[in-house]
């Protein structure tokens, strides 16, 4: 029982990073219908634009309350991922709009192998191992044998993602631009005859997709405490799981995907075999796709002729 | 006189360039600035047990005014508004030099294939001297192979499969495990005599290795069935990985991440390439050099590459090869005139892989040793942008694309005389994966259809036309 509460509390973590970049798979793929490869890597960059960043404030600028500290690095990390997924789009994709289907796949595949190489090239091959953060935990259960802690920094991830995700809901639901965004991914030439500017939005869903990234890449940083230039694929391809998941285009499936997969991971890793957790990830991929390619809150897709 | 004042002031009029140049160039320095700001800026570096900060401004500088003066001079020339824009359409200069030289291209190429080891021995002056070049041979022909290979799921079917080095892996742990296996080495030793399954290893698991890696694509492909596009690319991704991480965990059975070693050598038919009394060279009454057994190989992959090409061309005029280009045109109307597309879709899986399957067991021969780290992602994106890069469909395109990317992959890794320009510590290796990412991605805004861009119709009627590579679907799946 313990170990249960624990695994599901570490699950529930995990999944809170995963949802927030599954987001940004859904996002782009419902409006422009392309795998963003490159998304996981963009992840991976905003994690080591986080780690730079928190160690010129907290090094250089000698900023003590940890907080403060973090408030400051999830803003920059979040602006200038941003302007990368904002110049990716423009120079990687935005040309090979309306060319052949696999065209947007391919540049996006070499953009991924560009970016986690280029992090390889300028940052060097190592992990980059940084202090722990949060250190406090608060003790949950405890049976004498086992104690179930809820580490503070867990409750920073699930609370900043709980925030974060009701910002986003608004910014979609409510606003102006949530709906020029949600009209262009309907129909995007009906979205441009009512004089929605759709290269516009489509920028913006990148920038949006690549903030949420970068808060996923922060707090992964705060998490593990470390970045290495090859961390962006598997996550990558298990938050594009996690998007498959709960209905590829839905935003509340890739949440709820992304806390699924979480909580699968953890679990398998905990009962049965932590060799093969990522197998276990990419085999309900698999599974997904194959019995239910809708997912599980996302549309049925209609076979048209 | 006023005539002529209108003329030589009017180009200067109609376009300010210079303003406008210099202002975008500025926004592009900028955009650099905050792109490159984090990264090159500032490194990360080990101080004393902890990770600290170390600067790089000048790099910074260059990177950044690179950005900028290189836009402000495209600014200025190929982007500047007062020059006409190009109206030249229709086939480009690859298509006419294509056309022209169609019909020679093919038998020239094949016999410079051939005769590529005796070239390389002569402009090398040397059997022993010439080691690299074949060796460079015997790697572009694999990915040739490989590329003819993917091209037939791909190309033909119309089916994208992100997967494909799956199926090199199955094939090369094929012949790794088989070969290395004692009960069969016994077997064969109680029969034949000691050395038997040493010698003959390579000659029995080839067919072998094709086989089980067709039998793993039609296992791979079935439960895919009802997927297409993006979808099916993820899924096969994703059985790419499992095999791999399976190749990774499963210690007993693969030796886990340490690998296989020391798989038997190829053999000329059986006669092993050695100095001893019974080897190739004494048999043939030449002196001996490990040279004869790379040559060697060179001629057992491209063999195994012209068979994939001979076969692919023989199966497009087959029944099953004309499905599967219906397949890739249109898969409703295919079902609808009552094409089995189970069968097809099978049958598109299990060639291209059992083509998979041959170049990974010669790649396990060649090489003596495998281990899960020659199977990533990498490789599959590697194959896939050769055959795209190619122009999907292709098979000459799908060539010159392997060997301009292998090729090219292997210049950058000779380029030890930048050390001279950027110092002792610049390893120009490790730019390697950095600029073939950056060429994907430029190569596809330069030309998404790849360099080919012009199919021979596998159907015509009275004569042959060339067919542009815009008008080939490229399938759904």
């Amino acid at each position: 029982m313990e170990i249960f509460v624990q695994q599901l509390i570490n699950g529930l973590t995990l999944g809170s990073i995963y949802g927030l970049i599954a987001i940004g798979y859904t996002m782009v793929f419902g409006i422009i219908g392309m795998v963003n490869f490159a998304h996981g890597d963009v992840f991976m960059v905003s994690a080591f634009i986080a780690l730079i960043c928190f160690l010129l404030v907290t090094t250089v600028m000698g900023i003590t309350s940890i907080f403060l500290a973090l408030a400051i690095v999830l803003v920059v990390a979040m602006v200038f991922t941003s302007l990368l997924n904002w110049a990716i789009e423009r120079v990687a994709y935005r040309p090979l709009r309306g060319s052949f289907r696999l065209a947007p796949m391919i540049s996006a595949i070499g953009m991924s192998i560009f970016l986690a190489n280029f992090v390889q090239v300028t940052q060097g091959p190592r992990n980059k191992p940084i202090p722990p953060m949060v250190t406090d935990v608060i003790v949950l259960m405890d049976n004498g044998s086992y104690q179930v802690t809820l580490a503070w920094k867990q409750v920073i991830i699930m609370a900043i993602t709980a925030i974060l995700l009701a910002g986003f809901w608004y910014l979609v639901q409510k606003t102006s631009l949530g709906r020029a965004q949600r009209a262009c991914e309907q129909d995007r030439k009906m979205a441009a005859l009512l004089g929605i500017n759709v290269d516009h939005t489509i920028s913006l869903t990148f920038v949006i997709g690549a903030a949420l990234a970068a808060v996923a890449g922060t707090l992964y940083l705060m998490y593990y405490g470390v970045a290495n230039f090859a961390d962006g694929f598997v996550p990558g391809v298990k938050a594009f799981t996690a998007a498959v998941l709960g209905g590829i285009g839905s935003l509340p499936g890739a949440v709820l995907g992304g806390l699924l997969i979480g909580l699968i991971e953890t679990f398998w890793s905990a009962y049965f075999s932590i060799e093969y957790k990522d197998v276990a990830a990419f085999s309900i991929l698999a599974i997904t796709l194959i019995f239910m390619p809708q997912g599980l809150l996302g549309r049925p897709e209609v076979e048209k002729v | 006189m006023a005539v002529q004042t209108a003329e030589t002031a009017a180009p200067a009029a109609t376009n300010p360039v210079l303003g406008p140049a210099f202002k975008d160039a500025l926004i592009a320095g900028l955009i650099a600035l905050g792109l490159f700001g984090p990264l090159i800026g500032f490194e990360t570096i080990i101080i004393d047990g902890a990770l600290g900060l170390a600067y790089r401004p000048s790099l910074l500088a260059i990177m950044v005014g690179i950005i900028f003066f290189g836009r402000l001079l495209l600014n200025l020339t190929i982007w500047s508004p007062n020059r006409k824009p190009s109206t030249h359409t229709g086939p480009t200069f690859f298509d006419r030099a294509g056309t022209r030289m169609g019909p020679g291209v093919k038998p020239a190429l094949l016999a410079f294939a051939v005769l590529f080891p005796a070239i390389a021995v002569f402009s090398q002056g040397g059997l022993n001297e010439s080691r690299y070049l074949i060796d460079l041979g015997i790697l572009i022909l694999t990915y040739v192979m490989l590329g003819w290979g993917l091209n037939i799921v791909v190309g033909l079917a119309g089916l994208l499969d992100l997967g494909y080095v799956a199926f090199y892996a199955v094939g090369a742990y094929t012949y790794a495990l088989l070969a290395t296996s004692a009960p069969i080495n016994d077997f064969f030793a109680g029969l034949f005599g000691a050395t038997f399954w040493a010698n003959w290893a390579f000659w029995f698991c080839l067919p072998m290795a094709g086989i089980f890696a067709g039998v793993w694509g039609m296992i791979l492909g079935f439960p895919v069935l009802r997927l297409r596009g993006d979808y099916l690319a993820i899924v096969t991704l994703a059985f790419g990985e499992i095999i791999r991480l399976v190749l990774i965990n499963w210690v007993d059975f693969t030796n886990g991440g340490a690998g296989i070693a020391s798989i038997p050598r190829a053999t000329f038919f059986g006669i092993p390439f050695n100095a001893g009394p019974d080897g190739f060279a004494a048999l043939f009454g030449l002196p001996f050099s490990p040279m004869h057994r790379i040559v060697f190989l060179y001629f057992v992959i491209l063999a195994l590459a012209l068979l994939t090409a001979f076969v692919t061309v023989r199966l497009r005029r087959l029944p099953v090869g004309r499905a599967w280009e219906a397949l890739r045109e249109d898969e409703i109307a295919c079902r609808s005139l009552g094409i089995n597309t189970t069968t097809t879709k099978l049958s598109a899986f299990a060639t291209g892989a059992m083509f998979g399957g041959f170049a990974g067991c010669f790649f396990a021969v060649r090489a003596g040793f495998v281990s899960p780290e020659s199977f990533t992602f990498d490789v599959s994106a590697m194959i896939l942008a050769i055959v795209v890069l190619g122009g999907m469909g292709s098979q000459i395109g799908v060539a010159v694309a392997a060997a301009v990317m292998m090729g090219g992959m292997e210049m950058l890794r000779n380029l030890g005389f930048l050390r001279q320009i950027f110092g002792n510590d610049f390893d120009p290796s490790l730019y390697r994966m950095l600029i073939f990412g950056f060429a994907m991605v430029a190569i596809m805004i330069w030309k998404p259809r790849g360099l080919v861009s012009t199919r021979d119709p596998t159907i015509f009627l009275k004569e042959r036309k060339a067919v542009s590579g815009d008008l080939v679907k490229e399938g759904h799946g």
